[in-house]
């Protein structure tokens, strides 16, 4: 399988402050791909790396193509949707507006509002709440929320910035249940960023362990998962 | 009676263009949070643009259209070029750069077109619409021409695309990026509106005032405390800011004596202020915590 997402050499500031020190990982095409870490190991940055939020040297290449040095908005429009931390959620707007704003680079009318019954589909809730301001909805919608503007971009790598943080363990399962779905449905790869480890490496193929900006380990899921040392040295579980 | 029915209607139209350029400050004011005292010159820059077009034998409703639309250009140009480069500067820096975009356009104003003041064409006939005594037809115009620029904006808004990426672009950058909204272009956009809407203003008011650069200064004035009276985040509320401040300054000016015509403003300005910042209508936002 080719990378649709693959980072070399990839270093990171703010500021004097440099945040990740030269990071390699890729994304296989339709893959799940984890990174996992502490906190302030880098993960966040890691993702506004990828999609030209902060500044960055290395080489990003996104299907073929270097995309380190464009401009958000453009890597965007090249098919990366990215649910940041704290959601990203248009608090003003209500849900459906959200979804639109999804789907904003989009013309194709039709499908746009198929895929509206389509991420109505996965999250009934939403629809439910489709004229409520989306500031009023419970963390758990909000994410809902979050992931469903994600998908409205019909994207081919969707970035997962820590999905669980926060919610009730039964709305986690239910939302890393609808990421398999979209990945295995859908064809849509996933990089997904995460503190809750054990959950991550159930969905994931590949993982890779951050500790302050580097990486330290790095494997299929299931060779970290079985790998007793790094688990009690790095996961905690 | 007649008076007061008089003045009340005058006031109306007054207070039309205070809304306009209210709106126009509202405008900006979503966008980046900035009050744009530079909205006022740039009005009476454009309505000059508007005189150069007709005195060249333009028609009145072609040298309309025109100079909304190269106000519209202004607009954007001073964003791109002025205003974005100081983006990421403190408020006060910003700030400076507006009122030295002020000076600027009434100095280049005074310079291309002297300080004579100027007679300029009302589109709207001599004659009171409709055989009424109260109301002549150039303020009746100007009411209706705001409520159309009002309507407009609201369709916009409320209805397109692009109008909601607005409203994304200046309630959350960061977001807006992610969804792949250009939200620079939004904010140039933002400035396009607002000074084609204040040029719409300068055309209505510059029959009643005449012509000249110093023409938009007291109107400013007025439709800052429009602005704030309506709550200055809310357009609809900025218009109706405007018009309660066209009335109630001509009220004052005629029952009480002219000289606290500009007064009403100041008090209207410091009594929101202290009684109800967020304006009549200024949206309070829920937010979870």
């Amino acid at each position: 399988m080719a990378a649709l997402l693959e980072v070399k050499g990839l270093q990171a500031q703010y500021g004097p402050t440099q945040v990740l020190h030269g990071m390699d990982f890729a994304v296989e095409q339709g893959g799940i791909t984890t990174i996992l870490g502490a906190n302030g190991a880098g993960k966040t940055t890691t993702l506004r790396a990828v999609c030209g939020m902060v500044r960055t040297r290395g080489e990003i290449s996104f299907a073929g193509q270097r995309i380190d040095g464009l401009a958000t908005e453009s890597i965007v429009r090249l098919g990366v949707a990215h649910v940041p931390d704290g959601r990203g959620t248009f608090l003003h707007l209500n849900v459906e507006e959200n979804l639109r704003l999804g789907a904003y680079t989009r013309r194709d009318k039709a499908e746009v509002a198929a895929d509206f019954e389509r991420v109505y589909a996965y999250f009934p809730r939403l629809k439910e709440r489709c004229r409520q301001q989306a500031g009023t909805l419970s963390g758990g919608e909000q994410q809902m929320l979050a992931v469903s503007r994600a998908l409205m971009l019909r994207p081919r790598l969707l970035l997962l910035d820590e999905p669980s943080f926060g919610l009730a363990p039964l709305v986690v399962q239910e939302l890393f249940e609808i990421f398999r779905a979209i990945n295995v449905q859908e064809g849509v790869s996933i990089l997904l960023v995460e503190q809750n480890a054990s959950l991550a490496l159930k969905l994931a193929q590949r993982a890779y362990l951050l500790e302050t900006g580097r990486v330290v380990v790095s494997g299929s899921a299931e060779e970290i998962r079985g790998n007793e040392s790094v688990r009690r040295s790095y996961l905690g579980y | 009676m007649d008076l007061l029915i008089h003045q009340v209607f005058s006031g109306l139209a007054t207070g039309g263009i205070y809304a306009s350029v209210a709106l126009a400050l509202v405008m900006i004011y979503q966008a980046t949070h900035l009050v744009n005292f530079a909205q006022g010159e740039l009005a009476m820059f454009s309505t000059y643009i508007a005189w150069s077009l007709i005195q060249a034998g333009v028609p009145y409703w072609a040298a309309f259209v025109l100079t909304a639309s190269l106000a519209f250009l202004l607009g954007v140009v001073i964003e791109r070029v002025i205003v974005r480069p100081v983006e990421n500067a403190p408020i006060l820096s910003v700030v400076i750069v507006f009122i030295g975009l002020l000076v600027i356009f009434n100095s280049l104003a005074g310079w291309i077109f002297s300080y004579t003041i100027k007679p300029f064409p009302s589109p709207f006939p001599e004659q009171p619409l409709f055989g009424n005594r109260y109301v002549s037809s150039h303020e009746l115009g100007s009411i209706a021409i705001t409520l159309v620029v009002l309507a407009l904006l609201f369709v916009f808004f409320r209805f397109t695309p692009l109008g909601l990426a607005m409203r994304a672009a200046a309630q959350n950058p960061v977001s807006s990026r992610l969804v792949g909204i250009r939200v620079g272009w939004m904010l140039a956009l933002g400035w396009g509106l607002a000074g084609a809407i204040g040029a719409i203003a300068g055309m209505m008011v510059a029959p009643t005032v005449f012509l000249e650069p110093n023409m938009m200064s007291g109107i400013l004035l007025y439709a800052f405390a429009a602005a704030l009276l309506g709550g200055i985040d809310s357009p609809g509320g900025a218009v109706l800011g405007g018009f309660i401040v066209g009335v109630l300054e001509n009220l004052v000016g005629s029952f009480l004596g002219t000289e606290l015509k500009l007064t009403v403003a100041l008090v209207l300005i410091v009594g929101v202020l202290v009684v109800r910042p967020s304006g009549l209508f200024g949206k309070v936002h829920v937010n979870r915590v």
